[in-house]
Protein backbone atom coordinates (compact mmCIF):
# COMPACT_ATOMS: atom_id res chain seq x y z
CA UNK A 1 0.00 0.00 0.00
CA UNK A 2 1.64 3.45 -1.15
CA UNK A 3 1.86 6.29 1.43
CA UNK A 4 -1.35 8.34 0.21
CA UNK A 5 -3.44 5.28 0.46
CA UNK A 6 -2.67 5.22 4.21
CA UNK A 7 -3.23 8.77 4.63
CA UNK A 8 -6.46 8.42 3.29
CA UNK A 9 -7.76 5.32 5.05
CA UNK A 10 -6.34 7.15 8.34
CA UNK A 11 -8.44 9.91 7.90
CA UNK A 12 -11.38 8.21 6.93
CA UNK A 13 -10.90 5.56 9.75
CA UNK A 14 -9.89 8.83 13.11
CA UNK A 15 -13.62 9.78 13.26
CA UNK A 16 -14.72 5.93 13.43
CA UNK A 17 -12.62 4.90 15.74
CA UNK A 18 -12.98 8.75 17.67
CA UNK A 19 -16.69 7.99 17.27
CA UNK A 20 -16.40 4.45 19.32
CA UNK A 21 -14.48 5.79 22.38
CA UNK A 22 -16.03 8.98 22.86
CA UNK A 23 -19.31 6.86 22.82
CA UNK A 24 -18.05 4.17 25.67
CA UNK A 25 -16.18 7.06 28.23
CA UNK A 26 -17.67 10.61 27.13
CA UNK A 27 -14.40 12.40 27.39
CA UNK A 28 -14.11 14.22 24.70
CA UNK A 29 -11.26 15.80 24.93
CA UNK A 30 -9.10 12.21 26.47
CA UNK A 31 -10.50 10.57 23.69
CA UNK A 32 -9.05 12.73 20.85
CA UNK A 33 -6.06 12.85 22.23
CA UNK A 34 -5.50 9.41 22.54
CA UNK A 35 -6.69 8.90 18.58
CA UNK A 36 -4.52 11.65 17.46
CA UNK A 37 -1.78 9.39 19.27
CA UNK A 38 -2.68 6.31 17.95
CA UNK A 39 -2.84 7.56 14.48
CA UNK A 40 0.90 8.98 14.71
CA UNK A 41 1.64 5.72 15.72
CA UNK A 42 0.10 4.25 12.63
CA UNK A 43 1.82 6.65 10.59
CA UNK A 44 5.08 5.74 12.23
CA UNK A 45 4.61 2.00 11.75
CA UNK A 46 2.17 1.11 8.74
CA UNK A 47 4.32 2.54 5.83
CA UNK A 48 7.55 0.39 6.98
CA UNK A 49 5.42 -2.83 9.23
CA UNK A 50 2.70 -3.20 6.26
CA UNK A 51 -1.27 -1.59 7.28
CA UNK A 52 -2.50 -4.04 9.41
CA UNK A 53 -5.74 -6.62 8.31
CA UNK A 54 -8.23 -5.17 10.66
CA UNK A 55 -6.90 -1.45 10.50
CA UNK A 56 -10.01 -0.30 12.16
CA UNK A 57 -9.36 -2.86 15.28
CA UNK A 58 -5.91 -1.70 15.45
CA UNK A 59 -6.19 1.84 15.83
CA UNK A 60 -9.15 0.93 18.67
CA UNK A 61 -6.66 -1.01 20.47
CA UNK A 62 -3.83 1.28 20.73
CA UNK A 63 -5.93 4.23 21.39
CA UNK A 64 -8.03 2.17 24.13
CA UNK A 65 -4.32 1.70 25.64
CA UNK A 66 -3.24 5.20 25.07
CA UNK A 67 -6.96 6.31 27.16
CA UNK A 68 -6.17 3.68 29.70
CA UNK A 69 -2.80 5.25 30.09
CA UNK A 70 -4.25 8.48 30.33
CA UNK A 71 -6.40 7.49 33.03
CA UNK A 72 -3.67 5.38 35.52
CA UNK A 73 -1.84 8.45 35.19
CA UNK A 74 -5.25 10.41 36.55
CA UNK A 75 -5.09 8.73 39.77
CA UNK A 76 -8.54 10.42 40.86
CA UNK A 77 -10.19 8.76 37.78
CA UNK A 78 -8.58 5.38 37.78
CA UNK A 79 -10.92 3.66 40.66
CA UNK A 80 -14.52 5.29 38.57
CA UNK A 81 -13.22 4.25 35.18
CA UNK A 82 -10.51 2.42 34.59
CA UNK A 83 -13.32 -1.09 35.03
CA UNK A 84 -14.89 -0.05 32.01
CA UNK A 85 -11.72 1.24 30.05
CA UNK A 86 -10.30 -1.72 29.73
CA UNK A 87 -13.11 -4.02 28.76
CA UNK A 88 -12.84 -5.41 25.13
CA UNK A 89 -14.49 -2.97 22.73
CA UNK A 90 -16.19 -5.13 20.27
CA UNK A 91 -15.46 -4.51 16.24
CA UNK A 92 -18.98 -4.10 15.13
CA UNK A 93 -19.85 -1.04 16.90
CA UNK A 94 -21.43 0.90 14.45
CA UNK A 95 -19.41 3.72 13.15
CA UNK A 96 -21.58 5.40 10.86
CA UNK A 97 -23.86 7.81 12.97
CA UNK A 98 -20.77 8.93 15.42
CA UNK A 99 -18.93 10.33 12.38
CA UNK A 100 -21.83 12.91 11.82
CA UNK A 101 -22.34 12.74 16.19
CA UNK A 102 -18.65 14.00 16.20
CA UNK A 103 -19.05 16.62 13.37
CA UNK A 104 -22.04 17.96 15.47
CA UNK A 105 -19.38 18.07 18.38
CA UNK A 106 -16.51 20.12 16.85
CA UNK A 107 -19.14 22.78 15.35
CA UNK A 108 -20.47 23.36 19.02
CA UNK A 109 -22.24 26.30 19.26
CA UNK A 110 -20.30 27.96 22.20
CA UNK A 111 -17.12 27.68 20.32
CA UNK A 112 -15.35 30.40 17.71
CA UNK A 113 -15.33 29.78 14.06
CA UNK A 114 -11.58 29.51 14.31
CA UNK A 115 -12.20 26.37 17.08
CA UNK A 116 -14.71 25.13 15.16
CA UNK A 117 -12.76 24.43 12.15
CA UNK A 118 -9.42 23.60 13.87
CA UNK A 119 -11.50 21.19 15.90
CA UNK A 120 -13.31 19.54 12.87
CA UNK A 121 -10.12 19.36 10.51
CA UNK A 122 -8.24 17.61 13.54
CA UNK A 123 -10.95 15.07 15.21
CA UNK A 124 -13.03 14.42 12.10
CA UNK A 125 -10.61 15.50 9.16
CA UNK A 126 -7.89 13.32 10.89
CA UNK A 127 -5.20 15.97 10.16
CA UNK A 128 -2.37 16.47 12.62
CA UNK A 129 -2.22 19.91 14.69
CA UNK A 130 0.93 20.51 12.82
CA UNK A 131 -0.79 20.40 9.13
CA UNK A 132 -3.46 22.71 10.43
CA UNK A 133 -1.51 25.53 11.68
CA UNK A 134 0.25 25.17 8.45
CA UNK A 135 -2.58 25.27 6.32
CA UNK A 136 -3.90 28.40 8.76
CA UNK A 137 -0.23 29.76 8.49
CA UNK A 138 -0.16 30.15 11.93
CA UNK A 139 2.90 28.71 14.44
CA UNK A 140 1.87 24.90 15.75
CA UNK A 141 1.56 25.99 19.47
CA UNK A 142 -0.66 29.11 18.47
CA UNK A 143 -2.76 25.85 17.18
CA UNK A 144 -2.47 23.29 19.82
CA UNK A 145 -3.57 25.88 22.23
CA UNK A 146 -6.67 26.64 20.16
CA UNK A 147 -7.86 23.21 19.36
CA UNK A 148 -6.65 22.51 23.28
CA UNK A 149 -9.14 25.27 24.34
CA UNK A 150 -12.13 24.10 22.09
CA UNK A 151 -11.84 20.80 23.55
CA UNK A 152 -12.40 22.73 27.22
CA UNK A 153 -14.91 24.49 26.10
CA UNK A 154 -17.11 21.31 24.70
CA UNK A 155 -16.44 19.94 28.13
CA UNK A 156 -17.34 22.89 30.45
CA UNK A 157 -20.75 23.13 27.43
CA UNK A 158 -21.57 20.09 28.92
CA UNK A 159 -22.76 17.99 25.48
CA UNK A 160 -23.92 14.85 25.53
CA UNK A 161 -22.35 12.67 22.42
CA UNK A 162 -25.64 12.34 20.73
CA UNK A 163 -27.40 13.94 17.76
CA UNK A 164 -29.89 16.63 18.72
CA UNK A 165 -33.50 16.57 17.45
CA UNK A 166 -35.71 18.16 15.99
CA UNK A 167 -35.20 22.10 15.45
CA UNK A 168 -31.82 22.17 17.47
CA UNK A 169 -30.84 19.74 15.19
CA UNK A 170 -31.70 22.20 12.21
CA UNK A 171 -30.01 24.66 13.92
CA UNK A 172 -26.67 22.79 14.42
CA UNK A 173 -26.62 21.29 11.46
CA UNK A 174 -26.47 25.06 9.81
CA UNK A 175 -23.58 25.73 11.44
CA UNK A 176 -21.72 22.17 10.74
CA UNK A 177 -22.50 23.26 7.17
CA UNK A 178 -21.03 27.10 7.69
CA UNK A 179 -18.26 25.41 9.49
CA UNK A 180 -17.44 23.37 6.25
CA UNK A 181 -18.07 26.08 3.91
CA UNK A 182 -15.51 28.07 5.58
CA UNK A 183 -12.98 25.58 5.69
CA UNK A 184 -13.52 25.54 2.23
CA UNK A 185 -13.70 28.81 1.42
CA UNK A 186 -10.14 29.07 3.55
CA UNK A 187 -8.89 26.59 0.77
CA UNK A 188 -9.91 28.53 -2.29
CA UNK A 189 -9.76 31.99 -1.45
CA UNK A 190 -7.32 32.90 1.32
CA UNK A 191 -8.71 35.61 3.14
CA UNK A 192 -5.04 37.62 3.02
CA UNK A 193 -1.62 36.75 1.83
CA UNK A 194 -0.46 35.91 -1.41
CA UNK A 195 -1.31 32.12 -1.84
CA UNK A 196 -4.85 31.86 -3.68
CA UNK A 197 -5.17 28.40 -3.56
CA UNK A 198 -5.22 26.21 -0.73
CA UNK A 199 -6.32 23.23 -2.61
CA UNK A 200 -5.80 20.60 0.07
CA UNK A 201 -8.30 22.81 2.42
CA UNK A 202 -10.73 23.15 -0.42
CA UNK A 203 -10.60 19.22 -0.66
CA UNK A 204 -10.98 18.41 3.08
CA UNK A 205 -13.90 20.12 2.99
CA UNK A 206 -15.08 18.31 -0.35
CA UNK A 207 -14.41 14.96 1.08
CA UNK A 208 -16.32 16.04 4.73
CA UNK A 209 -19.44 17.10 2.78
CA UNK A 210 -19.16 13.81 0.80
CA UNK A 211 -19.22 12.10 3.99
CA UNK A 212 -22.45 14.25 5.42
CA UNK A 213 -23.93 13.80 2.30
CA UNK A 214 -23.51 10.08 2.58
CA UNK A 215 -25.26 10.23 6.06
CA UNK A 216 -28.15 12.78 5.17
CA UNK A 217 -28.34 11.98 1.36
CA UNK A 218 -32.05 13.36 1.66
CA UNK A 219 -30.64 16.75 2.69
CA UNK A 220 -31.23 19.25 0.26
CA UNK A 221 -29.15 21.90 1.93
CA UNK A 222 -26.45 19.83 2.41
CA UNK A 223 -26.33 18.19 -1.28
CA UNK A 224 -27.05 22.19 -2.30
CA UNK A 225 -23.65 22.54 -0.50
CA UNK A 226 -21.78 19.63 -2.18
CA UNK A 227 -22.82 20.81 -5.51
CA UNK A 228 -21.85 24.39 -4.69
CA UNK A 229 -18.07 23.67 -3.93
CA UNK A 230 -17.69 20.97 -6.69
CA UNK A 231 -18.96 23.42 -8.88
CA UNK A 232 -17.08 26.29 -7.74
CA UNK A 233 -13.81 23.59 -6.85
CA UNK A 234 -13.88 22.88 -11.11
CA UNK A 235 -13.02 26.32 -11.83
CA UNK A 236 -9.74 26.40 -9.79
CA UNK A 237 -7.27 25.27 -13.00
CA UNK A 238 -9.11 28.80 -14.95
CA UNK A 239 -9.01 31.22 -11.89
CA UNK A 240 -5.28 32.30 -12.12
CA UNK A 241 -2.68 32.94 -14.45
CA UNK A 242 0.50 30.74 -14.29
CA UNK A 243 2.22 33.67 -12.04
CA UNK A 244 -1.17 33.89 -9.44
CA UNK A 245 -2.63 36.46 -11.02
CA UNK A 246 -6.71 36.25 -10.49
CA UNK A 247 -8.86 36.10 -13.93
CA UNK A 248 -12.36 37.01 -13.32
CA UNK A 249 -14.93 34.75 -14.53
CA UNK A 250 -15.80 36.33 -18.15
CA UNK A 251 -12.29 36.21 -18.87
CA UNK A 252 -11.77 32.29 -17.51
CA UNK A 253 -10.51 29.61 -20.32
CA UNK A 254 -13.53 27.65 -19.58
CA UNK A 255 -12.06 24.20 -21.31
CA UNK A 256 -9.98 24.57 -18.06
CA UNK A 257 -13.16 23.99 -15.94
CA UNK A 258 -12.45 20.39 -14.25
CA UNK A 259 -15.58 18.75 -16.65
CA UNK A 260 -16.27 15.70 -14.52
CA UNK A 261 -16.53 17.81 -11.43
CA UNK A 262 -19.30 20.29 -13.07
CA UNK A 263 -20.77 17.15 -14.65
CA UNK A 264 -21.50 16.02 -11.09
CA UNK A 265 -22.08 19.48 -9.16
CA UNK A 266 -24.73 20.05 -11.76
CA UNK A 267 -26.77 16.46 -11.13
CA UNK A 268 -26.33 16.84 -7.54
CA UNK A 269 -27.46 20.97 -8.11
CA UNK A 270 -30.57 19.83 -10.10
CA UNK A 271 -31.11 16.82 -7.01
CA UNK A 272 -31.02 19.13 -4.51
CA UNK A 273 -33.49 21.98 -6.07
CA UNK A 274 -35.93 19.13 -6.02
CA UNK A 275 -36.32 18.59 -2.17
CA UNK A 276 -39.32 20.57 -0.36
CA UNK A 277 -37.75 23.35 0.75
CA UNK A 278 -35.05 26.15 -0.87
CA UNK A 279 -32.12 26.95 1.14
CA UNK A 280 -29.40 29.72 0.72
CA UNK A 281 -26.77 26.64 -0.54
CA UNK A 282 -28.90 25.57 -2.80
CA UNK A 283 -30.03 28.75 -4.64
CA UNK A 284 -25.94 29.55 -4.66
CA UNK A 285 -25.44 26.02 -6.44
CA UNK A 286 -28.02 26.60 -8.67
CA UNK A 287 -26.59 30.21 -9.48
CA UNK A 288 -23.04 28.32 -10.05
CA UNK A 289 -24.78 25.60 -12.17
CA UNK A 290 -25.94 28.49 -14.42
CA UNK A 291 -22.34 29.64 -14.97
CA UNK A 292 -21.18 26.09 -15.49
CA UNK A 293 -24.25 25.60 -18.10
CA UNK A 294 -22.92 28.54 -19.99
CA UNK A 295 -20.28 27.52 -22.47
CA UNK A 296 -18.90 31.28 -23.32
CA UNK A 297 -19.53 33.93 -20.45
CA UNK A 298 -21.73 35.55 -23.17
CA UNK A 299 -23.88 33.05 -23.42
CA UNK A 300 -24.61 32.99 -19.64
CA UNK A 301 -28.21 33.19 -18.57
CA UNK A 302 -28.20 36.59 -16.59
CA UNK A 303 -32.25 36.57 -16.05
CA UNK A 304 -31.74 33.20 -14.12
CA UNK A 305 -28.80 34.24 -12.45
CA UNK A 306 -30.58 37.67 -11.49
CA UNK A 307 -33.90 35.54 -10.35
CA UNK A 308 -32.09 33.17 -8.04
CA UNK A 309 -30.08 35.92 -6.77
CA UNK A 310 -33.72 38.00 -5.88
CA UNK A 311 -34.74 34.75 -4.34
CA UNK A 312 -31.54 34.38 -2.14
CA UNK A 313 -31.87 37.74 -0.86
CA UNK A 314 -35.73 37.11 0.10
CA UNK A 315 -34.70 34.34 2.56
CA UNK A 316 -31.15 34.77 3.22
CA UNK A 317 -30.83 38.73 3.14
CA UNK A 318 -26.90 39.76 3.19
CA UNK A 319 -25.58 42.95 1.53
CA UNK A 320 -23.10 40.36 -0.36
CA UNK A 321 -25.97 38.63 -2.04
CA UNK A 322 -27.46 42.28 -3.26
CA UNK A 323 -24.15 43.00 -4.36
CA UNK A 324 -23.86 40.40 -6.73
CA UNK A 325 -27.14 41.13 -7.26
CA UNK A 326 -26.37 44.28 -8.70
CA UNK A 327 -24.21 42.57 -11.22
CA UNK A 328 -26.29 40.75 -12.58
CA UNK A 329 -29.43 43.59 -13.01
CA UNK A 330 -26.24 45.44 -14.94
CA UNK A 331 -25.94 42.28 -17.04
CA UNK A 332 -29.82 42.20 -17.78
CA UNK A 333 -30.76 45.71 -17.76
CA UNK A 334 -27.97 47.81 -18.36
CA UNK A 335 -25.09 49.12 -15.69
CA UNK A 336 -27.01 52.52 -14.64
CA UNK A 337 -29.45 49.63 -12.99
CA UNK A 338 -27.05 47.71 -11.16
CA UNK A 339 -25.81 51.65 -9.96
CA UNK A 340 -28.80 52.09 -8.33
CA UNK A 341 -28.52 49.23 -6.44
CA UNK A 342 -25.36 49.79 -5.15
CA UNK A 343 -26.16 52.80 -3.91
CA UNK A 344 -28.94 50.80 -1.62
CA UNK A 345 -25.49 49.73 0.42
CA UNK A 346 -23.51 52.82 0.68
CA UNK A 347 -26.01 53.12 3.66
CA UNK A 348 -25.44 49.51 4.99
CA UNK A 349 -22.58 50.23 7.70
CA UNK A 350 -20.87 46.63 6.80
CA UNK A 351 -20.35 47.93 3.44
CA UNK A 352 -19.33 51.12 3.99
CA UNK A 353 -15.88 51.69 2.42
CA UNK A 354 -16.02 47.63 2.06
CA UNK A 355 -13.53 46.72 -1.40
CA UNK A 356 -16.00 44.74 -2.91
CA UNK A 357 -18.13 47.11 -2.81
CA UNK A 358 -16.06 49.64 -4.37
CA UNK A 359 -14.69 46.98 -6.88
CA UNK A 360 -17.90 46.06 -8.54
CA UNK A 361 -19.05 49.97 -8.57
CA UNK A 362 -16.02 50.33 -10.72
CA UNK A 363 -16.78 47.77 -12.67
CA UNK A 364 -20.41 48.95 -13.63
CA UNK A 365 -19.04 52.55 -13.59
CA UNK A 366 -16.25 51.18 -16.63
CA UNK A 367 -19.73 49.37 -18.47
CA UNK A 368 -21.27 52.79 -18.42
CA UNK A 369 -18.23 54.86 -19.98
CA UNK A 370 -17.58 56.57 -16.68
CA UNK A 371 -13.83 55.61 -17.11
CA UNK A 372 -12.64 58.27 -14.14
CA UNK A 373 -15.25 57.30 -12.37
CA UNK A 374 -13.64 53.46 -12.03
CA UNK A 375 -10.39 54.21 -12.00
CA UNK A 376 -10.79 56.35 -8.98
CA UNK A 377 -12.86 53.34 -7.71
CA UNK A 378 -10.67 50.21 -8.80
CA UNK A 379 -7.54 52.15 -6.78
CA UNK A 380 -9.64 52.93 -3.42
CA UNK A 381 -10.91 49.01 -4.14
CA UNK A 382 -6.65 47.96 -4.35
CA UNK A 383 -6.00 50.12 -1.49
CA UNK A 384 -9.08 48.65 1.01
CA UNK A 385 -8.62 44.65 -0.19
CA UNK A 386 -6.26 42.40 2.42
CA UNK A 387 -5.64 39.87 -0.47
CA UNK A 388 -2.53 40.55 -2.35
CA UNK A 389 -3.89 38.69 -5.77
CA UNK A 390 -6.99 40.55 -5.25
CA UNK A 391 -4.72 44.07 -5.54
CA UNK A 392 -2.43 43.27 -8.22
CA UNK A 393 -5.86 42.51 -10.40
CA UNK A 394 -7.62 45.80 -9.08
CA UNK A 395 -4.10 47.64 -9.91
CA UNK A 396 -4.11 46.07 -13.29
CA UNK A 397 -7.71 47.48 -14.17
CA UNK A 398 -6.92 50.84 -13.07
CA UNK A 399 -3.41 51.27 -15.09
CA UNK A 400 -5.38 49.85 -17.61
CA UNK A 401 -8.03 52.42 -17.73
CA UNK A 402 -5.36 54.94 -17.55
CA UNK A 403 -3.71 53.45 -20.59
CA UNK B 1 -7.10 36.74 10.46
CA UNK B 2 -4.02 38.38 11.27
CA UNK B 3 -3.13 41.42 12.30
CA UNK B 4 -0.41 43.43 13.72
CA UNK B 5 -0.65 45.72 16.79
CA UNK B 6 1.83 48.10 17.15
CA UNK B 7 2.82 50.29 19.85
CA UNK B 8 4.16 53.63 19.98
CA UNK B 9 6.07 54.89 22.30
CA UNK B 10 6.74 58.13 23.58
CA UNK B 11 9.67 58.54 26.49
CA UNK B 12 8.80 61.87 27.87
CA UNK B 13 5.20 60.14 28.76
CA UNK B 14 7.09 56.87 30.02
CA UNK B 15 9.07 58.80 32.07
CA UNK B 16 6.95 60.99 33.56
CA UNK B 17 5.27 57.55 35.35
CA UNK B 18 5.45 56.51 38.69
CA UNK B 19 7.15 53.16 39.29
CA UNK B 20 4.01 51.60 40.68
CA UNK B 21 2.58 52.47 36.87
CA UNK B 22 5.23 51.26 34.85
CA UNK B 23 5.17 48.03 37.22
CA UNK B 24 1.57 47.82 36.22
CA UNK B 25 1.89 47.94 32.45
CA UNK B 26 4.78 45.24 32.40
CA UNK B 27 1.71 42.91 34.69
CA UNK B 28 -0.67 43.99 32.62
CA UNK B 29 1.72 43.25 29.38
CA UNK B 30 2.46 39.25 31.11
CA UNK B 31 -0.69 38.87 31.61
CA UNK B 32 -2.15 39.79 28.13
CA UNK B 33 0.55 37.54 26.71
CA UNK B 34 -0.53 34.56 28.78
CA UNK B 35 -4.32 34.78 28.53
CA UNK B 36 -3.63 35.10 24.42
CA UNK B 37 -1.49 32.16 24.27
CA UNK B 38 -4.01 30.21 26.47
CA UNK B 39 -6.81 31.58 23.74
CA UNK B 40 -4.80 30.04 20.80
CA UNK B 41 -4.45 33.84 19.51
CA UNK B 42 -0.68 34.63 19.81
CA UNK B 43 1.53 34.27 17.09
CA UNK B 44 4.41 36.23 18.48
CA UNK B 45 5.03 39.68 20.40
CA UNK B 46 8.32 41.55 19.98
CA UNK B 47 9.79 44.64 21.94
CA UNK B 48 12.32 46.79 20.49
CA UNK B 49 15.55 48.37 21.91
CA UNK B 50 15.82 52.22 22.51
CA UNK B 51 15.52 54.25 19.16
CA UNK B 52 18.90 55.87 20.11
CA UNK B 53 20.54 52.95 19.27
CA UNK B 54 18.92 52.44 16.06
CA UNK B 55 20.87 52.33 12.64
CA UNK B 56 19.21 54.44 9.62
CA UNK B 57 20.57 52.29 6.62
CA UNK B 58 20.81 53.54 2.67
CA UNK B 59 22.73 53.57 -0.66
CA UNK B 60 23.80 56.59 -2.25
CA UNK B 61 25.54 57.02 -5.21
CA UNK B 62 26.11 53.31 -4.88
CA UNK B 63 27.73 53.93 -1.27
CA UNK B 64 26.50 52.60 1.46
CA UNK B 65 25.27 55.17 4.08
CA UNK B 66 24.46 54.16 7.66
CA UNK B 67 23.66 57.18 10.58
CA UNK B 68 22.60 56.54 13.55
CA UNK B 69 18.56 56.36 14.19
CA UNK B 70 15.97 56.65 14.69
CA UNK B 71 14.49 57.78 11.20
CA UNK B 72 11.33 58.97 11.69
CA UNK B 73 11.62 62.72 13.71
CA UNK B 74 8.84 62.39 16.33
CA UNK B 75 7.67 62.20 19.68
CA UNK B 76 6.59 58.60 19.48
CA UNK B 77 8.36 55.93 18.21
CA UNK B 78 7.84 51.99 17.41
CA UNK B 79 8.45 49.86 20.69
CA UNK B 80 7.32 46.95 20.09
CA UNK B 81 3.94 44.47 18.87
CA UNK B 82 1.95 41.82 18.93
CA UNK B 83 1.23 39.46 15.81
CA UNK B 84 -2.04 37.68 16.50
CA UNK B 85 -4.99 35.58 14.28
CA UNK B 86 -7.85 36.01 15.65
CA UNK B 87 -11.78 35.86 14.63
CA UNK B 88 -11.84 38.98 12.57
CA UNK B 89 -11.28 43.20 13.18
CA UNK B 90 -13.75 43.78 16.24
CA UNK B 91 -11.35 40.98 18.01
CA UNK B 92 -8.43 42.52 17.30
CA UNK B 93 -9.36 45.54 18.46
CA UNK B 94 -10.79 44.32 21.46
CA UNK B 95 -7.87 42.29 22.12
CA UNK B 96 -6.07 45.54 21.49
CA UNK B 97 -8.05 47.84 24.26
CA UNK B 98 -6.84 45.02 26.77
CA UNK B 99 -3.23 45.80 26.39
CA UNK B 100 -2.08 48.65 29.35
CA UNK B 101 -0.90 51.13 26.68
CA UNK B 102 -4.32 51.74 25.79
CA UNK B 103 -5.46 53.75 29.17
CA UNK B 104 -2.28 56.21 29.40
CA UNK B 105 -2.37 59.57 26.94
CA UNK B 106 -0.07 59.75 25.06
CA UNK B 107 0.78 56.01 23.97
CA UNK B 108 -0.24 55.04 20.48
CA UNK B 109 -1.97 51.50 19.52
CA UNK B 110 -2.71 50.01 15.85
CA UNK B 111 -4.66 47.50 14.51
CA UNK B 112 -3.61 46.54 11.64
CA UNK B 113 -4.53 43.42 9.17
CA UNK B 114 -1.37 41.33 7.79
CA UNK B 115 -1.76 41.04 3.91
CA UNK B 116 1.45 38.92 3.15
CA UNK B 117 3.64 36.67 5.47
CA UNK B 118 6.74 34.85 4.79
CA UNK B 119 8.90 32.83 7.10
CA UNK B 120 8.39 32.32 10.69
CA UNK B 121 4.47 31.47 10.07
CA UNK B 122 5.75 29.14 7.28
CA UNK B 123 6.05 26.68 10.26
Amino acid sequence: MTVPSIEDLLRELTPQVLGVLVRRHGQFEGCEDAVQEAVLAATVQWPTEGVPNHPRSWLLTVASRRFIDQLRSDHARRVRELATATEVIPEDVPDTDDTLVLLFLCCHPTLTAASQTALTLRAVGGLTTAEIARAFLVPEATMAARISRAKQRIKAAGSSFSLPDGAEREERLAVVLQVLYLIFNEGYTASSGSELHRADLAREAIRLVRMVHGQLPEDSEVTGLLALMLLTHARREARTTAAGDLIPLDEQDRTKWDRELIDEGLELAKASLAGPALGPYQLQAAIAATHADAVTAEETNWQQVHALYLILERIAPNPMVTLNRAIALAETKGPAAGLALLSRLDRDERMAGHHRLLSVRAHLLEKSGDQAGAYEHYRRAAKSTASLAEQRYLELRASQLKA
Amino acid sequence: MKFLISMHINPAVLDALTDEEKEAIGAGHGAFIEALKESGELITTQALVDPSQAAVVAIRNGQPVVTDGPFLEAKEYLGGFYLIDCENKDRAIELALQIPDAAIEGLGLEVRQVMFADGLLEA
